[in-house]
């Protein structure tokens, strides 16, 4: 469950900007999470309400935007969205490992007062 | 609800936050836009242009536990050992084992014991590095904690990622577990004297690490045996022998100093590094 620490890290981002804004209170953290990170958005969710406490985002409302998965084909020169773990291509068949989409794992925007 | 700004950070007239900032009658929306991971990740930069510098080969092992990792680099350190100078670093949640396998066999070794925290991160490479002394080391391997999830999205500063699928685990391992292969340079399918033993399905294995991680190079090995092993082309040498042929390749892009430094990334740095 690196979940926590990769929230922690959030967190530890999130509280320095609103600082550095003049801030004493975050209302709204909107996060962006790849489908490939290999981090699960439930448990991110999960381990915000743990580790939240105590802190200005306390009472902040964590929203995740997910992103899907996208390749690209070499051979097709072309991109296409996999549907499963195997990233084969829908028109050649080939297997790429060019992913150009759903790696992300950032923080987007905060709304603090 | 907090009278002074509205927030919900308060129950009844009770403060839980203090006002040590003037608040503004408006919250108002901050764009961040920035990896969470940055701060490993910058640090891991860091440290491969370091170990570019030096000319040292970093390796980053993982796996599950027992599927041979501390094995492998014993192997290695009994067969390399007179023509590499070795570090190993080790990761663990607890005990020194591992370090304790690998003293003596003329590497150093520095122990990372992590507690609970299920994988590795730049700054406790970084720590355990500080022990060591690095200059002439030639290879470096990072042993991370047995896992197949967490360690996936933590860059080390590696030059490469190994990937270990024992026979004992099942062929369908990457199946299950795609993140963490997506991201290897290599794939080492290990215990495979004892893979008919078990009823490992060697060509499945290799289907399956074939569908998931494309990219990989695949050796099968036995770190207690000399087997023959791997496809046609390569029937000349035993598994451990491609091992050693593959590490030699890879150290001697690096010490070469005309590898740039992008060409030596890994896999998962150049899937992570769009991101950055």
């Amino acid at each position: 469950m690196h979940e926590v620490g990769i929230m922690e890290q959030l967190l530890a981002i999130a509280t320095e900007h609103a600082h550095k804004e003049g801030a004493s209170c975050i209302h709204t953290i909107k996060a962006r999470v790849g489908d490939l990170s290999g981090v699960v958005p439930e448990a991110l969710a999960f381990a915000f309400d743990v580790t939240a406490k105590g802190t200005i985002a306390e009472a902040a409302s964590f929203e995740i935007e997910r992103v899907p998965a996208q390749c690209y084909c070499t051979t097709c020169q072309q991109l296409f969205q996999p549907s499963t773990w195997i990233h084969e291509c829908p028109h050649c068949h080939e297997m790429s490992h060019d992913i150009r989409q759903g790696k992300e794992l950032e923080l987007i925007s905060l709304e603090i007062s | 609800m907090c009278e002074n700004c509205g927030c919900a950070n308060s129950t009844g007239n009770v403060h839980l936050h203090t006002h040590n900032a003037p608040h503004l009658s408006q919250p108002r929306q901050v764009e961040v836009q920035e990896a969470i991971l940055a701060k490993n990740d910058h640090l891991a930069d860091h440290l491969r242009q370091k170990f570019h510098q030096q000319g040292i080969l970093t390796l980053n092992l993982l796996s599950s536990p027992g599927s041979g990792k501390t094995s492998l680099i014993e192997r290695t350190l009994t067969d390399l050992g007179l023509d590499f100078s070795i570090a190993v670093v080790v990761g663990d949640l607890e005990t020194d084992n591992d370090a304790q396998r690998l003293r003596g066999k003329g590497a150093s070794v520095v122990q990372i014991t992590t507690g609970s925290v299920c994988h590795l991160e730049a700054n406790m490479v970084e720590t355990a590095l500080a022990q060591m002394n690095l200059d002439g080391v030639q290879l470096l391997f990072i042993e991370n904690v047995g896992n197949l999830v967490c360690p996936a999205a933590y860059d080390l500063g590696e030059s490469a990622r190994v990937v270990l699928l024992s026979a004992t685990e099942g062929e369908d391992k990457p199946l299950k577990y795609p993140t963490l292969f997506k991201t290897a340079d290599v794939v080492v399918l290990s215990k495979m004297d004892i893979a008919e033993a078990v009823g490992f399905d060697r060509e499945l294995a290799m289907e399956n690490v074939k569908k998931i991680a494309p990219q990989a190079e695949i050796l099968e090995l036995s770190a207690r045996s000399n087997l023959r092993l791997g496809n046609a082309s390569i029937q000349s040498r035993t598994g451990l022998e491609s091992w050693y042929d593959y590490l030699q390749q890879r150290y001697q892009m690096i010490s070469s100093k005309k590898t740039s430094l992008e060409a030596i990334k890994p896999t998962s740095e150049m899937i992570f590094s769009t991101l950055k």
